[in-house]
């Protein structure tokens, strides 16, 4: 049996949902015959969950990661460029110069696809600054589904996750590739999840993953519905929504 | 097909994470400004072990980084303020207005309602000793296990549990006279 004293100590570890099954058994039996221990558990849940609500979340400035992206050192030239060693340092820097240009000139035709990979990351970017990321404000899909009624020309499946981990909490009228789209706001752990749908013709397509200027998007189409989602999350956690996402809308 | 080079795996592998390494350095250095240039150099660092770096969590590996970023900064910066004790306008340390800095939350009905209470707990936070704050934030916004925190700040795990549990007494001792004015 656990005494008085080593309770108390996994107190913090018991709260955050952090100790084996046994110790968690052990806590519990303690804590159901033990005032002081239920009052310092909750005065831990208490002082965690203000701190959750109530701590300020610095989210980078945008310039910050094109700052960082200039100070890295260059590539160095690939394959071939040992034939050039010899040429002087400002010979080499406008030969890489001209390649470079040469190279996006010619890449700089940019598909369907990255167009609107584009699309999506301007409309990430904007959505976070003041003001823009929700025109309606609500946790509840109740709420959030009626609100596109006769602003969209379809009705876009809204889940709520925040069993999940994935609150829902608003969503907008955007406009991408050339038509309004219904945006859904996510949040994980205070990281916003813009997740985007309309109507699409194509056949169904599997999540596909990629990355663009710092953040991770997923493209899938279903049942009718292209959805992008994008967010400053890790890949794994992103991925992780949008299976959570499809599982829920095939309901 | 290209094999993607350092700097592409580099960009697709941690650059996703600028936000936690900014959040972490702003709760650290308690300025927007220090903690760009903490990020930043950071980030430069990741980038020269990026080679080493075989593991699949890249955000507790940029965090240790920041963090470690972080404390050789701030031990300059602690000599620099004994080498100039009395030039007063140099480093004005505790005098940060983080009330000033910009709320992560964009909705202005919430942020009114949350602002005493935030300027509450942000002050409270403001007190509390570096060690606390950091594990902290790494639990509480960051939602790291304590796995990770122990791996991050090189602590065992049960010491990241006894920080965690004095750190969130101390605030709420901070906190307990501003919730009776309520």
């Amino acid at each position: 049996m656990m005494d008085h004293q080593e309770t108390l100590e996994l107190l913090p570890a018991f709260a955050d949902q952090e100790l084996g099954i046994v110790e968690t058994q052990e806590v519990q039996r303690h804590l159901d015959s033990c005032p002081d221990c239920q009052r310092e558990y909750a005065a831990q849940r208490i002082v965690s969950a203000r701190f959750k609500k109530d701590a300020i979340y610095f989210n980078a400035p945008p310039h910050l990661a094109q700052r960082i992206g200039n100070a890295l050192p260059p590539e160095p030239a690939r394959a071939g460029s040992r034939r050039f060693s010899w040429i002087s340092l400002g010979g080499a820097l406008a030969a890489g110069l001209a390649l470079v240009l040469g190279l996006g000139l010619y890449l700089n035709l940019p598909s369907d696809q990255e167009r609107l990979t584009d699309e999506v990351v301007a409309s990430h970017v904007r959505s976070l600054q003041v003001d823009h990321l929700s025109d309606v404000v609500s946790s509840d899909q109740h709420t959030v589904k009626p609100w596109f009624n006769g602003k969209l020309d379809f009705s876009p499946p809204v889940v709520d996750l925040a069993p999940q981990g994935f609150p829902l909490v608003g969503g907008r009228l955007d406009y991408l590739a050339g038509r309004p789209v219904a945006a859904l706001v996510y949040r994980r752990a205070k990281h916003p999840i813009n997740l985007y749908i309309w109507p699409s013709n194509e056949r169904d397509a599997a999540p596909q993953l990629q990355n663009h200027q710092g953040y991770h998007l997923v493209r899938w189409t279903w049942d009718g519905m292209n959805y992008w989602t994008i967010s400053d999350l890790a890949a794994n956690e992103l991925q992780n929504f949008v299976g959570l996402v499809r599982s829920t809308v095939r309901q | 097909m290209l094999v993607p080079t350092k700097k592409q795996r580099f960009q697709a592998n941690v650059l996703p994470h600028l936000n936690s390494a900014f959040n972490l350095a702003c709760w650290l250095t308690r300025s927007r400004q220090d903690a760009e240039d903490v990020v930043q150099e950071a980030y430069l660092r990741a980038f020269k072990f990026f080679d080493g770096f075989h593991g699949d969590d890249s955000r507790a590996w940029l965090l240790t980084i920041v963090r470690n970023t972080f404390y050789t900064w701030y031990q300059e910066q602690q000599k620099q303020r004994q080498e100039t004790a009395f030039d007063e306008e140099m480093h004005d340390f505790g005098a940060v207005d983080v009330a000033g800095m910009a709320f992560a939350d964009n909705n202005p009905e919430t942020l009114l309602m949350q602002k005493d209470s935030e300027r509450q707990l942000q002050q409270a936070l403001q007190a509390l000793p570096l060690e606390f704050r950091e594990v902290m934030v790494m639990r509480e916004l960051e939602e790291l296990s304590y796995k990770q925190i122990a791996a991050i700040v090189g602590i065992p795990i049960g010491t990241v549990m006894s920080r965690l549990g004095r750190g969130r007494k101390l605030l709420a001792a901070i906190l307990a006279p501003a919730r009776q004015e309520a």
